[in-house]
């Protein structure tokens, strides 16, 4: 997508040029192909560094919570949801923020490309609308992006920066609505089947925290899992623990999470994080007709009430 | 007593409201209404005092069956605090649900100061519900 890149260098550059801003966050070509990898630019020439492809997964509003700059931010659909949150949770003012927003077409989830690829080294990628072409060592094989999307792109429905400063591609196309269909057929099982799967996805976690530090909206300066006294949870890998590390984490972001799936993709063991967060934004949405981050004014759903919330889980004997 | 035993009788951990559920559980005792004596109680300041962490760190810990009490909507001492927590247990019974746990483990209930006969029967059902599912195993921490 090379006009993007042009067009976010061509923000990014008048920003600094005008000192606007003091830095602008974006995305540079990684060390190996596949990897688009976050990118600091505080002097106009390095612009250039500056991209935009199909790997620019990470979630950049990341990086702005606390920050005293002034900060340009490249932020695709989710990124700038986060960001409306993090200026509703005042980690960051809107004034000092300046948002290149970018239509996003989804992001490319390079585990599965190179798993199709049977273990052969893919060398060089290059992009054309709707296909990456993926070049090794005397192999030239073209693959279509839409099969190769991320799960949480596949069902975004946000796809186009809420709020932007700029916009630096024409609106892309959005999907009607998440119905959370995985989510309902999860539901759907029974309680032995469903704790029999995520006690089997958690007993793969090893407790790095990955999750947590590439999550966007996670920025407790102490985190619970740090906590000593009280130590809610315990540290080890004991099946008890993380299971309550990862039900907390998930209720932590109840009605916060954007579903950007920052989580899953740093996550090293593949462990279904999201299976938990999707539930939270369901109920979110089902019970308080809340969706994150979409706007400014909106109250977070556990900050309010309404007198007449349904209690249908409640005792009533 | 021995888990799985014929006279197993469940831990119930009870969190009750110090304005209403507290002073109705001193109701239902100065009335001399009978009721299973499974409870443990931990009086809060407010229902909305709850942390969700003390829930499920009971859980951990081996308690069968959390209930949470507090004042009617409309009648909390801090004006909102039931009303918020209403909000975060709703969302808390579904997660731990969703997860795997059953439905019965953890239980909301409004009960008034002068509810003694109601909180009785809270207390009544509750234990009834919890005895049904046996012994928590579920997220309970083994020793190492």
């Amino acid at each position: 997508m090379p006009e993007v890149s042009d067009k976010i260098r061509e923000a990014a550059r008048s920003l600094l040029r005008q000192h606007k801003v003091d830095l602008v966050v974006g995305f540079e070509r990684g060390s190996i192909p596949l990897r688009s990898t976050p990118c600091f630019v505080r002097r106009e020439e390095d612009v250039d560094r500056l991209i935009w492809d199909s790997f620019c997964e990470n979630n950049l509003a990341k990086y702005l919570v606390k920050r005293a700059e002034r900060v340009a931010i490249v932020g695709k659909g989710c990124d700038v949801r986060a960001v409306v949150e993090l200026i509703k949770e005042n980690q960051i003012s809107r004034e000092q923020l300046f948002i290149i927003g970018v239509p996003c077409q989804g992001m490319v989830d390079r585990r599965r490309v190179e798993a199709k690829l049977d273990g052969r080294e893919i060398l060089e990628v290059s992009e054309t609308d709707g296909e990456l072409e993926l070049k090794g060592d005397g192999f030239s094989e073209i693959v279509s992006r839409e099969e190769f999307l991320y799960p949480c792109c596949k069902t975004c429905t946000h796809r186009n920066p809420v709020i932007s400063d700029v916009l630096v591609a024409d609106a892309a196309a959005e999907l009607d609505s998440d119905s959370h269909l995985d989510v309902a057929e999860f539901e759907a099982r029974s309680a032995g089947e469903r704790w029999e799967y995520l006690s089997r996805e958690f007993s793969k976690c090893i407790r790095c925290y990955a999750c947590r530090n590439a999550c966007p909206l996670c920025y407790c300066q102490e985190c619970f899992v740090d906590n000593s006294r009280p130590q809610w949870v315990g540290k080890s890998t004991d099946a008890s623990d993380v299971a309550v590390f990862h039900i907390m984490r998930a209720f932590h972001l109840a009605g916060r999470c954007v579903d950007c799936g920052a989580c899953e993709r740093a996550c090293p063991m593949g462990v279904d994080i999201r299976k938990l967060n999707r539930k939270l934004v369901k109920d979110v949405k089902a019970r308080f007709d809340y969706e994150t981050g979409l706007s400014l004014d909106q109250v977070a759903p556990l900050s309010t009430f309404r007198p007449d919330d349904p209690e249908e889980f409640m005792l009533d004997p | 007593m021995m888990v799985g035993s014929k006279d197993w009788k469940p831990k119930i951990l009870a969190f009750l409201c110090n304005w209403c559920s507290y002073a109705g559980a001193d109701l239902a005792g100065t009335s001399r209404i009978q009721y299973p004596a499974n409870v443990r109680v931990i009086r809060v300041p407010c229902s909305g005092r709850l942390n969700p962490f003390f829930i499920i760190a009971a859980l951990q810990h081996g308690i069968d069956g959390v209930l949470v009490c507090g004042c009617h909507p409309g009648e909390c001492h801090y004006l909102s605090g039931n009303y918020n927590a209403r909000r975060k247990f709703a969302l808390l019974k579904g997660l731990l649900e969703y997860i795997g746990l059953e439905e019965d483990r953890v239980q909301f209930s409004w009960v008034s100061a002068a509810e003694g006969v109601r909180f009785a029967k809270v207390i009544a059902v509750a234990t009834e519900k919890i005895k049904a599912l046996g012994p928590a195993e579920r997220l309970v921490k083994k020793p190492a």
